[in-house]
């Protein structure tokens, strides 16, 4: 009861001229610079960050909920129309969405896109004002060793289950943990690996970073391999959708809803695993299943509805752990953390009033962007044709101010340039992302509370272990890292009697028990994943 | 491990039926021979005439990179004083030095993929042409010009190295329209400088155009 009055109170913070127009700007501004090619939701918000600056918290918060909605519509709609996924998240929407787009029901496809996106969007708000009371008032109860254990889950979800190859997701992440020691140490007020450089003493921004790793890292790379021939756009007209295209689209914008939110949610889940769920269970429960790999909406509508459910899940251990799952979400943290707020259970304590005009700027941000998308999608069409000298010219430029503004010092432009480079490489090498930029938020953290928890048992190793939030932490924990061991006894094991040689290899293909119980998912997850 | 990892980014989707267009399998094949291509170009440590094979060689650069943020690390953590206190009896050096063992752990077993033939699948996208190596001239001047930026920001202000920036860039990425190039930079500095600077406060210097914006 006291949420929805919270909540109530948050809106009446939103709904003023001025704070409208904020979100307004932010809605166009976000889906604007989302909509161009290359550019995923994550670079849209660290490339955004700037913008919010000078504005206070709230404001701030309001303008960057819009850009955060905006900028993963805009992905959907690139991916759609020139099958350019710009996040691993919206994969899945550019299978079948690009299909229909050139069979010339693009806008059909943008519109179960643009209203899927809502509906879920609007139904994963919903959820997050429910469940963010209940995980914070679980959270106030952790302790420092619960927080580190939690930490470590999501390192090892990070690297090992979401991306591809576990050693190339470990070496991303300590490489993040590595940048994030830079700096004076919080508790002894030591130097470390800051060789000297006054610069280096506070730190390297998290903003620069982002910004070094998503920004300039990708036009660098871009740059190295640019295509000397643009890429077709198909043209579209103002997305509508018919009857049948209706029937067909809201049953997997439900289900895909209810796969998005709980992956989000979790401290490893992301957007990647519900996604690719929604697209299997929608196309086995399709009446045409024949119609899957040449445009079938079903296959926009439920992919696009996790993907948003799953981007409003990730707020959960976001605002009440102070948790990024996703790379958006890390960036978010450090926004927040730029304008003097700390996420996690004390922020609930300390500043409800703010948490809950968030929350509330996302049900406005995700309503402005149906009423400004339907419309304007053309518009936005056209903004894919822009010559990619001046797109990629443009990306180092705003990169640029961006991190300049941060510490007003050349100093981090250098840096800037040095972390493209790393950015470069991991592209280059096929390195995941987001470990890095995990390790550079949460390494400090975890520091932090594993020191503490040290501190309150007196330097015995044994206080790392802590309860039993922590004993299940290290459970996961242990799980993830042993799998591989398991799957490869279980191959020793199927080989050894013959005939079924490469059997447990077939098995991959999870197909009938895609939708299974989200119990069972994990370890099918890893499978397909591997 | 290491046999889960030489899938590469290869079973992302793919097992479980989802069809994509870009897995075909001699698409696959063309791109794994100019990744080997580009790849010995790419570490300058690995001669240029060594035989192609199907792992990337260049991806042995990237442990030693591995291994040498390690080294730095135990070198760094080396040097700090030990300075625990009752208060923390952990102090500064134990992270460090688990992050830089664990870096060199890391890079060995990053070897040991590489050296059974994983491969990490270079990042595609619409606007990436991976059929040929890396373009190292577009590259240079991309890197040339926002060097330049950093330079110059702050004597001659926001307003003109941003414009060089993005003149110059433009122009290292191909693009030939000079006067064009260097009127969308003026009209893009001056615009963020006039909304962020002075509308939002946000920190970017007026340099010698001070007074007169």
């Amino acid at each position: 009861m006291d949420n929805i009055s919270n909540l109530i109170s948050g809106f009446g913070h939103v709904l003023t001229p001025m704070n409208l127009l904020f979100a307004l700007i932010g809605v166009t501004i976000g889906t604007a610079v989302g909509v161009l090619p290359g550019i995923g939701p994550a670079m849209t918000v660290a490339l955004l960050l700037p913008v919010t600056y000078g504005l206070e918290p709230t404001q701030a918060l309001i303008m960057f909920a819009g850009i955060f909605y905006g900028g993963m519509y805009g992905g959907s709609t690139t991916s759609i129309l020139l099958n350019t996924p710009g996040e691993s998240s919206s994969v899945v929407t550019a299978i079948e969405g690009n299909k229909m787009a050139k069979a010339g029901r693009a806008s059909q496809a943008l519109a179960t896109a643009a209203i899927g996106s809502f509906v879920a969007g609007t139904i994963g708000t919903l959820l997050l004002a429910l469940v963010m009371p209940q995980v914070v008032k679980f959270a106030v109860s952790l302790g420092a060793p619960e927080y580190f254990a939690i930490m470590l889950v999501a390192f090892v979800g990070a690297s090992a289950v979401l991306g591809s190859s576990r050693i190339r997701g470990f070496a991303a992440l300590l490489v993040g943990l590595a940048i994030g020691i830079i700096g004076i140490d919080k508790v002894t007020g030591q130097q470390r690996l800051t060789f000297g450089v006054p610069q280096l003493a506070d730190g390297i921004d998290v903003v620069v970073v982002a910004v070094g790793l998503f920004a300039v890292g990708e036009a660098l790379w871009v740059a190295a391999h640019l295509r000397r021939k643009a890429a077709g756009v198909i043209p579209v007209g103002r997305p509508w959708m018919g009857r049948d295209d209706w029937g067909r689209s809201w049953k997997p914008w439900l289900r895909g809803t209810a796969f998005g939110f709980p992956f989000g949610a979790l401290p490893a889940g992301g957007a990647e695993i519900p996604t690719f769920l929604s697209y299997m269970t929608e196309r086995k429960l399709s009446k045409r299943p024949e119609e899957f790999g040449k445009g079938a909406i079903e296959g926009v509508a439920g992919p696009e509805a996790a993907n948003n459910a799953s981007a409003a899940g990730t707020l959960v251990p976001m605002l009440a752990l102070g948790l990024p799952t996703n790379a958006t979400a890390a960036i978010m943290l450090a926004a927040l953390q730029g304008w003097g707020l700390e996420p996690g259970p004390l922020l609930m304590e300390k500043q409800p009033v703010l948490v809950w005009t968030l929350v509330a700027s996302l049900f406005i941000g995700n309503t402005m962007l149906l009423l400004l998308n339907l419309p304007l999608a053309p518009a936005w069409a056209k903004l894919l044709q822009i010559p990619r000298p001046y797109l990629y010219a443009g990306i180092l430029f705003f990169a640029s101010m961006g991190a300049y503004a941060v510490n007003a010092q050349p100093f981090d432009l250098f840096l800037l340039l040095g972390l493209g480079l790393v950015g470069f490489v991991l592209r280059r090498f096929g390195l995941p992302v987001l470990p890095l930029i995990i390790g550079v938020i949460l390494g400090p953290l975890a520091e932090l509370q594993g020191r503490r928890s040290l501190q309150l048992s007196g330097g015995d190793l044994g206080g790392l272990i802590g309860g039993p939030v922590a004993w299940v932490c290290f459970a996961i924990i242990a799980v993830v890292l042993l799998w591989p061991l398991g799957r490869l006894a279980q191959r020793a094991w199927s080989q050894r009697p013959g005939g079924t040689d490469g059997g447990s290899h077939g098995g991959s293909g999870t197909g009938p028990d895609g939708g299974g119980s989200t119990g069972s998912v994990s370890p099918a997850t890893t499978e397909v994943k591997a | 491990m290491a046999d889960l990892d030489a899938n590469g980014r290869g079973g992302d989707a793919a097992p479980a039926g989802v069809p994509d267009p870009s897995r075909d399998a001699s698409r696959d094949a063309s791109r794994d021979v100019a990744v080997a291509d580009s790849g010995t170009a790419a570490d300058g440590g690995v001669a240029a005439d060594a035989p192609v094979r199907r792992g990337d060689r260049a991806q042995y650069g990237v442990c030693a990179g591995l291994a040498v943020l390690g080294g730095l690390l135990l070198f760094d953590a080396a040097r700090i004083g030990h300075a625990s206190s009752s208060n923390d009896p952990v102090g500064p050096r134990p992270v460090p030095i688990i992050i830089g063992v664990l870096l060199l752990l890391t890079a060995i077993l990053y070897a040991v993929d590489v050296a059974r033939g994983g491969v990490g699948h270079p990042e595609e996208g619409e606007d990436v042409d991976l059929s040929s190596g890396s373009d190292w001239k577009t590259l240079g001047l991309l890197a040339a010009f926002f060097v330049l930026n950093a330079v110059l920001i702050q004597p001659l202000g926001w307003v003109i190295s941003g414009a060089i920036l993005f003149a110059g860039s433009a122009y290292a990425l191909g693009n030939r329209h000079h006067v064009r190039g260097i009127a969308f930079g003026l009209a893009l500095s001056l615009a963020t400088f006039y909304a962020f600077a002075i509308g939002l406060d946000v920190n970017l210097p007026a340099g010698v155009l001070q007074g007169i914006l």
